[in-house]
């Protein structure tokens, strides 16, 4: 069976959701060898392993940190190198992240493949992985596949359930040279954000959201309150977070996160067209706005017509109050 | 010594009309206005900026894209970009991103640069790949999706915010930059500006001028196939309830209903 490269996005080891979704979709098309780089990269292998990795890959270096996006390309590279190497090789995954896309894209130009990205679903064909998008602001499905080359891939988040399938998971390290273009652009400092507590927005199974109906940054906390009764993430419309009501770490939409939760709830949001592309695709929804012909309820499986700030704290203290 | 600024452009259909796929699976043009990106405004903002603080400086709008394009070329000019160069060839159509950046290659080397500064993203393809892909072609430092950026001494820096941390970031002039739109908002074009655009230069070339081949570029040259595209169902009607006092109790049941409480 073909090999299928699969890009680990992790956090000193720890594997974020995503990957392990990314290798339930290769096991559709071959056989998963992951890659993971620079610090506590050997010690993802475990949870790798566990689903479905038949072999880890892995390398780390000062580089990866200390300069942007292209010393991961360059190790991409040679575990593409070593794979085709053995053999033919299906396609190469990659996580839809902002650098996710952009390690995709440098090694398809190198390696003289096509890209896809943001794939939401990922299908074995005859003439190799065929991929679903989601186009114009998810108001279209369509069914694309790589023509030259191997197929390189980016995958969103929630695009498959994470399933447990054991596998050798034997660690290899990677040999990687760096070409002259890694150390171009340096990375001069880094501020990490500082964690909330709360699931991460792209991989949340509930997503609450606030718009500008909220009216104010001291009013999040009742936005907040209603996703802490749930376990939900936060996210915010732009123009509660260009009126720097909240970060814009939490905007869902066009040019912020796209999200596709169990549930999103939108409170004082209206439903403009680029709002409805960051979110359109979660299986459940819910809206609460005063305004009847707001064009977020198109869209809804249920709303409330009313006053958020009647509506969202009698919604959370019923939540807590059948919680118990 | 002159700063040589290349701004990539791209001209899309309205996000606000109803964006559809042609026959042949590629984007209808034909259906839809189009417009200048609105995100690649932020980038001639940008450009703009970092022109205004040089001593001496030139800005160059690009697109690839049909006759119509120029319309966005004309806006960029009417903020206040120097000059515009369209490349237009009937070949192109169905360019996938490997293509487009080729061309976009090509023709940024041959006007000449020290600084390329694109859009984060598309507002229709919206992959967010072409400025990484762009500086890998030209072999330049990528500073991508800057929320700030300054250009001083022959060197470029910015902050890039990730999901886990935010980034400083400095390179070496030629580069590339991508900016987001945190960058800072997009000029409104004066009336000044508008009239002075109409005298400005812009220059058409194809793809001969480039050095191209047609079997590179458009569907033919395609490193992907779209096998189908359909139109998402419409989701179907919920309920929608007015609250009377009781809205919130009513959401909870809803929700209890669906198991999420
Ligand atoms: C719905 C849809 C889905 C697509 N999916 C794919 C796919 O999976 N694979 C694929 O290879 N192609 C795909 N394409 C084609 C691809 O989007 C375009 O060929 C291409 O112009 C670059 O991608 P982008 O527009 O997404 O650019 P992005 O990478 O989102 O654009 C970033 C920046 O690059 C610059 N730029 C982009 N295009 C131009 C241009 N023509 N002229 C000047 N500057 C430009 C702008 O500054 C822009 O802000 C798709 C197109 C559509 C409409
Ligand atoms: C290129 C581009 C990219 C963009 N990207 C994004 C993006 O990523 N994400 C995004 O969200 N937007 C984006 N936008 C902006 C988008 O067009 C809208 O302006 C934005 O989504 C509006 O946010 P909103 O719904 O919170 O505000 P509004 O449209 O002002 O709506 C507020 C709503 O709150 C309701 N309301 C007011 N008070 C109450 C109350 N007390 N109780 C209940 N309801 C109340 C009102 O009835 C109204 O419907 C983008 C725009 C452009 C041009």
């Amino acid at each position: 069976m073909a090999e299928v490269l699969v890009y680990v996005d992790h956090v000193d080891g720890a594997v974020r959701k995503p990957t392990l979704e990314l290798l339930t979709l290769a096991r559709r098309v071959g056989e998963p060898v992951a890659v993971a780089l620079g610090a506590g990269a050997e010690a993802t292998a475990a949870v790798l392993a566990e689903h479905g990795a038949v072999k880890v890959l892995t390398a780390d270096a000062p580089e990866f940190a200390d300069y942007l996006v292209v010393p991961k390309v360059d190790a991409l590279q040679a575990a593409y190198d070593a794979a085709s190497a053995g053999g033919s090789l299906a396609a190469v995954l990659v996580p839809s992240s902002a650098e996710g896309k952009e390690i995709a894209a440098r090694l398809a130009v190198r390696i003289g493949s096509g890209i896809i990205t943001d794939a939401i679903d990922l299908e074995a064909g005859d003439e190799g992985p065929v991929a679903t998008q989601a186009a114009f602001a998810a108001s279209f499905t369509t069914k694309s596949r790589v023509s030259k080359g191997t197929p390189v891939i980016t995958v969103k988040p929630n695009s498959a359930p994470v399933e447990a399938a054991p596998a050798a998971g034997a660690v290899e390290a990677l040999a990687v040279t760096f070409g002259a273009l890694a150390t171009g652009t340096k990375v001069v400092s880094r501020t990490p954000r500082e964690s909330t507590g709360r699931p991460e927005l792209t991989e949340a199974a509930i997503v609450v959201s606030g718009g500008r109906g909220v009216n104010g940054a001291e009013n999040f906390h009742l936005i907040e309150e209603l996703a802490d009764s749930l376990g939900a993430a936060v996210g915010a419309s732009r123009a509660a977070v260009d009126a720097g009501w909240y970060p814009h770490t939490n905007q869902v939409g066009q040019t912020g996160k796209s999200v596709s939760p169990q549930l999103y709830i939108a409170a004082g949001i209206s439903g403009a067209i680029q709002h409805r592309a960051g979110m359109q695709t979660s299986k459940t929804i819910v809206a609460v706005n005063k305004d009847a012909e707001a064009p977020i309820f198109d869209l809804v499986d249920y709303g409330v017509v009313g006053d958020l700030f009647e509506v969202v704290p009698q919604l959370t203290g019923e939540i807590k109050a059948r919680k118990g | 010594m002159s700063l040589r600024i290349v701004v990539c452009v791209k001209y899309v259909p309205d996000a606000t009309g109803d964006r559809h796929f042609a026959d042949d699976l590629t984007v209808d043009r034909d259906d839809v206005d189009g417009l200048l990106s609105e995100l690649d405004e932020y980038a001639v903002e940008q450009a703009l900026q970092i022109a205004d603080e040089a001593d001496d400086a030139e800005i160059t709008v690009l697109t690839v894209g049909p006759e119509d394009a120029k319309d966005a070329l004309r806006k960029a000019l009417s903020m206040g970009a120097d000059k515009a160069i369209h490349v237009e060839d009937d070949d192109l159509h169905g360019t996938d991103v490997i293509g487009t950046s080729l061309v976009l290659a090509k023709a940024v080397e041959k006007a000449g640069y020290d600084l390329v500064i694109t859009g984060m993203a598309s507002t229709d393809g919206t992959m967010g790949v072409l400025p990484a892909i762009l500086a890998e072609r030209l072999g330049v430092p990528q500073v991508t999706l800057l929320s700030e950026v300054k250009v001083e001494d022959g060197t470029v820096t910015g902050r890039r915010d990730g999901d886990s941390a935010s980034e400083q970031l400095v390179a070496s002039l030629p580069a590339l930059v991508s900016v987001t739109d945190q960058s800072g908002e997009a000029r409104y074009p004066s009336f000044k500006g508008i009239m002075a655009a109409k005298k400005k230069p812009v220059e058409s070339w194809d793809l001969s001028d480039l050095d191209l081949d047609a079997e590179e570029v458009g569907l033919q040259g395609a490193y992907t196939v779209v096998e189908s595209a359909a139109q998402r169902p419409a989701r179907t009607a919920g309920t929608v309830v007015k609250d009377e006092g009781e809205g919130g109790k009513q959401l909870a049941e809803f929700l209890a209903g669906q198991k999420f409480i």
